[in-house]
């Protein structure tokens, strides 16, 4: 049955891949204009500057995972350790006041603090990401039903297993949404902090591309950018399969 | 034994859902707790598991007053508890894990349970798809494995069909043969009451006081079921508890 399924979604994908692709090719012959080239020239510059894109792809991807990393690996525990009153008095209303602030425009306090290398972008992404992530973990958190705290503490559990084995995997399932959707924002705010100060990454490529007028590589640059956000999505998809049995 | 003296609550908001209820359950006996919903039943069994502190009174446990939950006593709560992201034997293991039981010994005391309550076909399974009767078997089966010596159950069989109903009342009363283990069961059912239990204590709509106590000595075998004795206390029961739906 799931097999069946899953072939269905890989045809349903590919009808609208080739779709996309059609629908490209008539704009481009409708419109043409050199802003917008012809897909089968976007292919080509794909193909014959492959190694370029690939080069700076990587850079991109390792801000990308360090900014997540550090962000899950802060958010996690602020966010479930929102259950215990005194930590949750006192942290809960830094989050609340720091969480509306457009956390991009903190950018230039970040140049001043950490310089205009990789730190400053990872911050920066980072800060964005940890503030969507810590709020989904602290309400998936205090929604967890009392009963199965109740149920595991007449077992004998301590505080300890409680974390362990109740609250953790019971969150699980959201905090691997938050991260789906940090996905998205990760590599928007790449592109963002990587258009200044810095002569690698997808961003410096497709901003270097567009001042050149050179619209074809402008074009692979944002296809490349596309397919890492779908790597990172693919990734994510078959953890989501493994934690998710119980769902 | 269990000894419940004048154990009164009252919750933060003002509800007061027990009121001077007192009462004994004998070493390996079984008792029932009846009442109409809302009356504090469940407040009571957490009470006696140590999950909540009574606002006045106390509960002791062989003498050893109960403040926070204690290895010998099991609880199976009223949704049965079972932990979603856990197969059937994760879950029946659960209290063994926490006690740092071995990897080995778990293994053998898992298998066992789970072998007694007919569910071993079935420890690769998670709970969302298993049925009510089989989720209940393994709500029960992790509360044995720890070897307790007190059960505490939350209307165990409310949510299920009649059939599968009687069949576990069956199962849990050759348990109770087998291990003579203390039972506190609480129910809606005056049937289930009277099948399962040497001791039926009814309790007044909210707040709950103790009604009545009603010692009912022939329970224990499941020809019971089927006596002039049982329909008698049936009776009785039933015309101990005036306010009709419970
Ligand atoms: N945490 C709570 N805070 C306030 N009131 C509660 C709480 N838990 C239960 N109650 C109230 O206490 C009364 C007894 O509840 P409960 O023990 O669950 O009754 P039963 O199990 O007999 O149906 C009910 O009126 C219920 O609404
Ligand atoms: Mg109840």
């Amino acid at each position: 049955m799931s097999g069946s399924q899953e072939i269905n979604r890989i045809w349903s994908y590919l009808i609208s891949f080739i779709l996309i692709l059609a629908l490209w090719k008539v704009l481009s012959h409708l419109l043409a204009n050199p802003g917008v080239p012809t897909p089968e020239r976007v292919l080509i510059a794909l193909i014959s500057d492959a190694k370029l894109l690939l080069f700076n792809a990587i850079f991109s991807l390792s801000r990308v995972l360090y900014s997540i990393s550090l962000a899950v690996s802060l958010a996690f525990p602020v966010g479930i350790l929102s259950r215990e009153k005194l930590f949750d008095r006192i942290v809960s209303p830094f989050i609340y006041l720091l969480y509306p602030i457009p956390h991009i425009v903190l950018l230039p306090v970040y140049i001043l603090l950490f310089g205009i290398g990789d730190l400053s972008r990872i911050a920066l992404i980072a800060t964005i990401l940890f503030f969507q992530m810590v709020v989904t973990i602290r309400d998936a958190t205090k929604n967890i039903s009392e009963y199965y705290i109740y149920s595991a503490l007449s077992l004998g559990a301590s505080k300890f297993d409680i974390y362990r084995y109740i609250i953790i995997p019971a969150i699980l399932p959201q905090v691997l949404t938050a991260l789906r959707i940090s996905i998205g924002t990760a590599i928007a705010v790449l592109f963002f902090a990587e258009s200044f100060a810095t002569r690698n990454g997808l961003g410096y490529l497709i901003i270097d591309a567009w001042s050149r007028a050179d619209y074809e590589m402008l074009y692979a640059g944002i296809v490349s950018m596309a397919l890492l956000g779908l790597l990172l999505y693919i990734l994510l998809d078959l953890i989501e399969k493994k934690v998710k049995k119980w769902v | 034994m269990i000894s419940v003296d004048r154990v009164s609550k009252v919750y933060e908001d003002g509800t007061v859902a027990l009121k001077d209820v007192s009462f004994e359950v004998e070493k390996g006996e079984s008792c029932s707790i009846i009442g109409p919903s809302g009356c504090g039943k469940s407040t009571l069994l957490f009470i006696i598991s140590g999950l909540l502190k009574a606002t006045s009174g106390e509960v002791r446990i062989e003498g050893r007053k109960i403040d926070c939950p204690s290895k010998d006593v099991s609880l199976v709560l009223q949704d049965y508890g079972l932990f979603p992201w856990m197969n059937v034997y994760e879950n029946v293991a659960f209290g063994l894990r926490v006690r740092k039981v071995k990897k080995d010994d778990e293994k053998v005391i898992v298998n066992r349970t789970l072998d007694e309550l007919g569910i071993k076909n079935f420890e690769k399974h998670y709970p969302k798809q298993l049925s009510g009767g089989i989720r209940q078997r393994v709500a029960i089966a992790r509360a044995l494995a720890t070897n307790p010596r007190i059960l505490l159950m939350d209307e165990p069989f409310s949510s299920l069909d009649a059939l599968n109903r009687e069949k576990m009342q069956n199962l849990l009363l050759e348990i109770w043969k087998k291990s003579r283990i203390t039972f506190v069961l609480v129910t809606h059912s005056i049937e289930e009451a009277v099948f399962l239990s040497r001791k039926i204590v009814v309790l007044s709509p909210r707040p709950g006081t103790v009604k009545k106590i009603i010692e009912n000595n022939s329970a224990g075998e499941e020809e019971y079921r089927f006596s002039d004795e049982y329909f008698r206390k049936c009776r009785e029961v039933r015309k101990s508890i005036e306010f009709g739906v419970i």
